[in-house]
């Protein structure tokens, strides 16, 4: 008996040592990303080549009689490449102004210079239409002024969608470009001016040259993220988009070509994604020299302090009426704003009917259900990939990280078609159940378009955890559970809890892949805000919107609190 | 207190040599050191000692039992890391009491094992401190707490001063050995700092490339080291390359290609060097080898180089178109100047033969 215990127990710590268990141990994590994530994409694939004569659709695509798909090619693209261009402007200007100037007004501007990104998609562009489309409240303010027959400008169309692109996301060039000024070593600047560089020469030559690596990753990312866009194209009516028309192409029933197009439109984003990875990775992180902070100069001159006055009032307001105006729309009365400059009655009907009225409470109580089943979802996937990924030596890590980062490069559209694709018939991935049309294909959709968030910052948090942390503890006797448990989860955890926040935020918000999946049973929140806009309900619409961002500042909040506490305890 | 063998050990990362053909005996309370450049192998040894590494082939033996592939949870080690790897979400008894508290032991010896073991590095009154709160040297003394207080059949030391600045280097070192000595435990300590192996040890494994170059106490490796690596790796030395010219009792002379001709002894060899006349021999000469003025070996030349460190006067001396290095005691006589001459002599007990 004794003997047997011991061939097993050796038999066990044989395999283990194996060099091939490390595979058996991530399997179940590529099982989950084949099931998910390939399964899906390779459906749609399949089904674009559907009918007698393969190539069909594709020939249909790049028709040259019916210029549909080609001419929403191009605006795609047209689109993607005016709002990379704004944003860069916009936000590697703010950048410069922030970092390096001093000027009245310099702190607010510096907080509210983020707000976008408390806006989710659907409700800043509901804002953006309510501010400076056809009725909107700017327009209308100067045809009154003015006693016009029309109003004199609206936003509407692509311009529409790059005005609301470069709102949004201007804060990815303005983020990456604010943290290579900050570390932009001024020393860099002086030593040219003392070697007899001017002005333009040291911008041209040092400045820049610095900046180059983050503006072409942003521009990257804003590239990707326009032709994603889904939520400003139909908000603005433009049709003639790639996610449109396969929004389009799904509705009217024609799937194949909508599988088409969203295997071209995935193909785009996929190129893009590697693109993006081979770059990051040949870039060489210059290191932050220490003890000079970047010197900022101050506006001294009258006349330059006046405009600097005037231009941070005017960003101010612009950052901050979005959500001003929400706010105003949510006490309005529904149906009573018509065409008057701003709405005329108010109420405080909308936010009592929020959480007492069934009606509009179940959205909201969907959202949460089906964000918080993706969640759990995400958190089991994120911590364990992040952990395999950090800790585990084995082949096919770059595979791994690649397809976590696909979904979250895909369009949300393309992620929607690829699950239909998959799941509208029984599918052994789904224990032999149809999906579409239940609860289960939302949080499907949730946790796969959001499987980065929760990986990627528990493996930064891992990252910062030495090795030899989790060694000591082995040494002193504890188990590898034993030891995930008291040592590497209570240093990790504000890193998972940081990632969970956003990854449940984000699945609450979700408007692009649940407006083509969602089911008539559990109509999310963000689809609710849609159909309550088509029916003029503005007042609900907003305090569903209100009560978005409010949910967004609170997870960013104690994000920032986390990892603030985090870097007080960090070795 | 156990004994550690290691028998024909060979680690292998992927194609990259870690270690190759180990064979080692370490005794029951014996200090023993690991000492080599980076990049030897010394650490990748004592990983396979602590389990961190499964040998590519070969055999661990902790008092004869195989723990070859033993988990490192499961071999009663205490282990002293580099960067001390205390866990920063804990105080410093926390982290002291973690490895009692794997072993579930009742909470009051847990406090009173802690409450002892902190006074044993001096640490009385940090029981509840933060690690962030603690100096460095600190941060070293609970790490070293933290591994003794499980009392660790084998103790485990990688490389644990070298975060620490030169005067608390030593004062630790020190505390080190203090603690060591009072305990009895089986110690095992890596380091490049031959400073640190000398002082400290009872033992020292020379290592270079993944291979043992010499096991032996310190006044072996020093005195006698087997091979020219350990003889210019620990300590400085004066190495010239000779010619065998005449063997006479126990007088051995040897002469340079330009003519210098020194006598040393036939037991001033190390183990394998054949001595035979007309034979190539390398001749080791310490720079504390040398005297001041004439005596037998006088060598005479022109000072090209003087350095006065208040113990001692280092020349490096031209002679016969060969530099030497010599270190004289400062005895209070006048200090000689560059382009001056000078007159040394070396006994011949001072000359060390090697192979090669």
């Amino acid at each position: 008996m004794k003997q047997q215990a011991e061939y097993q127990r050796s038999w066990w710590s044989r395999a283990t040592q194996s060099p091939y268990f490390v595979y058996l141990l991530i399997s179940p994590l590529f099982l989950i990303l084949f099931a998910y994530v390939v399964y899906p994409f390779y459906s749609t694939f399949l089904q674009s080549f559907a009918g007698n004569d393969t190539l069909a659709n594709y020939r249909k695509f790049f028709s040259l009689e019916s210029t549909a798909n080609l001419e929403a090619l191009w605006n795609s693209v047209y689109i993607s490449i005016i709002s990379v261009i704004c944003c860069a402007v916009v936000g590697v200007t703010m950048a410069f102004l922030l970092e390096r100037y001093e000027f009245p007004g310099r702190r607010l501007l510096s907080v509210l210079v983020l707000v976008p990104m408390a806006l989710p998609p659907l409700v800043g562009v509901l804002s953006f239409t309510f501010l400076y489309g056809e009725s909107g409240i700017f327009p209308r303010f100067f045809q009154h002024l003015f006693s016009l027959e029309e109003v004199p400008f609206s936003l509407k169309g692509i311009w529409g969608v790059v005005v609301v692109h470069t709102f949004t996301m201007y804060t990815y060039f303005y983020l990456t470009a604010s943290a290579a000024i900050k570390g932009l070593d001024p020393s860099l600047e002086e030593a040219a001016t003392s070697l007899g560089a001017g002005r333009i020469r040291v911008w041209t030559k040092v400045i820049l040259p610095m900046l180059t690596p983050s503006i072409i990753a942003s521009s990257l990312l804003v590239f990707m993220v326009s032709m994603a866009s889904y939520t400003a194209p139909l908000m603005f009516g433009v049709e003639r988009t790639m996610t449109m028309q396969i929004y389009l192409a799904r509705t009217n029933g024609n799937l194949d070509m909508a599988a088409t197009q969203s295997t071209i439109l995935s193909i785009v984003s996929i190129l893009f994604l590697l693109i993006m990875r081979w770059y990051q990775n040949r870039r060489n992180y210059q290191n932050l020299s220490k003890g000079v902070s970047v010197h900022r100069s101050e506006v001294t001159s009258k006349p330059l302090k006046t405009i600097s006055i005037i231009l941070s009032f005017a960003g101010t307001l612009i950052l901050i009426l979005p959500i001003l105006v929400l706010i105003l729309i949510s006490f309005s009365k529904d149906g009573s704003w018509t065409i008057q400059i701003l709405p005329t009655d108010y109420t405080l009907d909308h936010y009592k009917a929020l959480f007492t009225d069934e009606r509009t409470w179940r959205p909201i109580w969907n959202s949460i259900q089906m964000g918080a089943v993706a969640t759990v979802g995400n958190i089991l996937f994120g911590v364990a990939a992040a952990y395999a990924m950090v800790r585990l030596s084995f082949k096919g890590k770059s595979l791994l990280d690649t397809l976590i980062m696909i979904p979250w490069a895909l369009p949300g559209t393309v992620v929607a078609v690829n699950l239909i694709a998959a799941f509208s018939t029984e599918s052994p991935f789904a224990f032999n159940q149809v999906l579409i049309g239940t609860f289960w294909i939302l949080p499907l959709a949730y946790f796969v378009r959001h499987l980065p968030l929760v990986f990627r910052s528990t493996s930064a948090s891992l990252l910062q955890l030495d090795q030899s942390v989790e060694e000591a503890s082995r040494s002193l006797g504890a188990s590898w559970w034993y030891t995930f448990r008291r040592i590497v989860l209570p240093l990790t955890l504000s890193g998972i809890i940081a990632g969970t926040l956003l990854a449940l935020v984000q699945s609450i918000g979700e408007f692009v892949a649940s407006i083509l999946l969602y089911s008539t049973t559990t109509i999310p929140l963000s689809v609710a805000i849609f159909q309550k806009l088509y029916a003029f309900k503005f007042g609900t619409a907003c305090a569903y919107g209100v009560l978005q961002i409010l949910l967004i500042l609170i997870v960013l909040l104690i994000s920032e609190k986390l990892s603030k506490g985090s870097a007080g305890s960090a070795i | 207190m156990k004994s550690v063998r290691i028998e024909n050990v060979t680690k292998k990362f992927g194609n990259v040599l870690g270690v190759s053909e180990l064979n080692l005996e370490v005794k029951p309370g014996e200090f023993f050191t690991f000492l080599g450049p980076s990049g030897c192998g010394k650490t990748t040894t004592l990983r396979m000692i602590a389990g961190f590494y499964y040998p590519t082939t070969g055999k661990v033996y902790f008092d004869g039992q195989d723990v070859t592939t033993l988990q490192p949870n499961k071999r009663n080690i205490g282990m002293v890391f580099q960067n001390y790897a205390l866990f920063p979400h804990m105080t410093v008894d926390e982290n002291i009491a973690f490895g009692l508290q794997v072993r579930k032991l009742p909470k009051s010896d847990i406090r009173q094992k802690v409450d002892r073991i902190r006074g044993l590095v001096h640490l009385g009154q940090y029981g509840s401190r933060k690690i962030n709160e603690l100096s460095g040297g600190q941060q070293q003394r609970v790490a070293l707490a933290r591994a003794l207080v499980i009392e660790p059949d084998i103790l485990l030391l990688d490389e644990p001063l070298s975060n620490l600045d030169a005067k608390l280097r030593e004062e630790t070192r020190v505390e080190i050995k203090r603690i060591q000595t009072e305990l009895g435990v089986t110690t095992i300590y890596v380091t490049h700092d031959q400073t640190e192996a000398m002082s400290m040890s009872d033992r020292i494994m020379v290592m270079e490339s993944g291979l043992v170059k010499q096991v032996g106490t310190p006044q072996e490796i020093y005195h006698k080291p087997n091979n020219r690596f350990v003889a210019t790796f620990i300590g400085e030395t004066n190495m010239l390359e000779m010619k065998v010219s005449s063997i006479e009792g126990d007088v051995v002379t040897v002469e340079s290609e330009n003519g210098l001709i020194l006598r040393g002894l036939v037991n001033g060899a190390a183990k394998e060097v054949q001595l035979a006349a007309d034979s190539t021999i390398h001749v080791s000469i310490r720079p504390e080898a040398f005297e001041a003025g004439p005596g037998d070996n006088t060598v005479k030349g022109t000072i090209e180089f003087v350095e006065f460190t208040g113990l001692s006067v280092n020349y490096i001396v031209h002679v016969n178109g060969t530099s030497l290095k010599a270190m004289i005691i400062n005895g209070g006589s006048a200090i000689k100047a560059v382009r001056d001459e000078i007159e040394l002599h070396i006994p011949p007990r001072n000359l060390y033969f090697l192979a090669e």
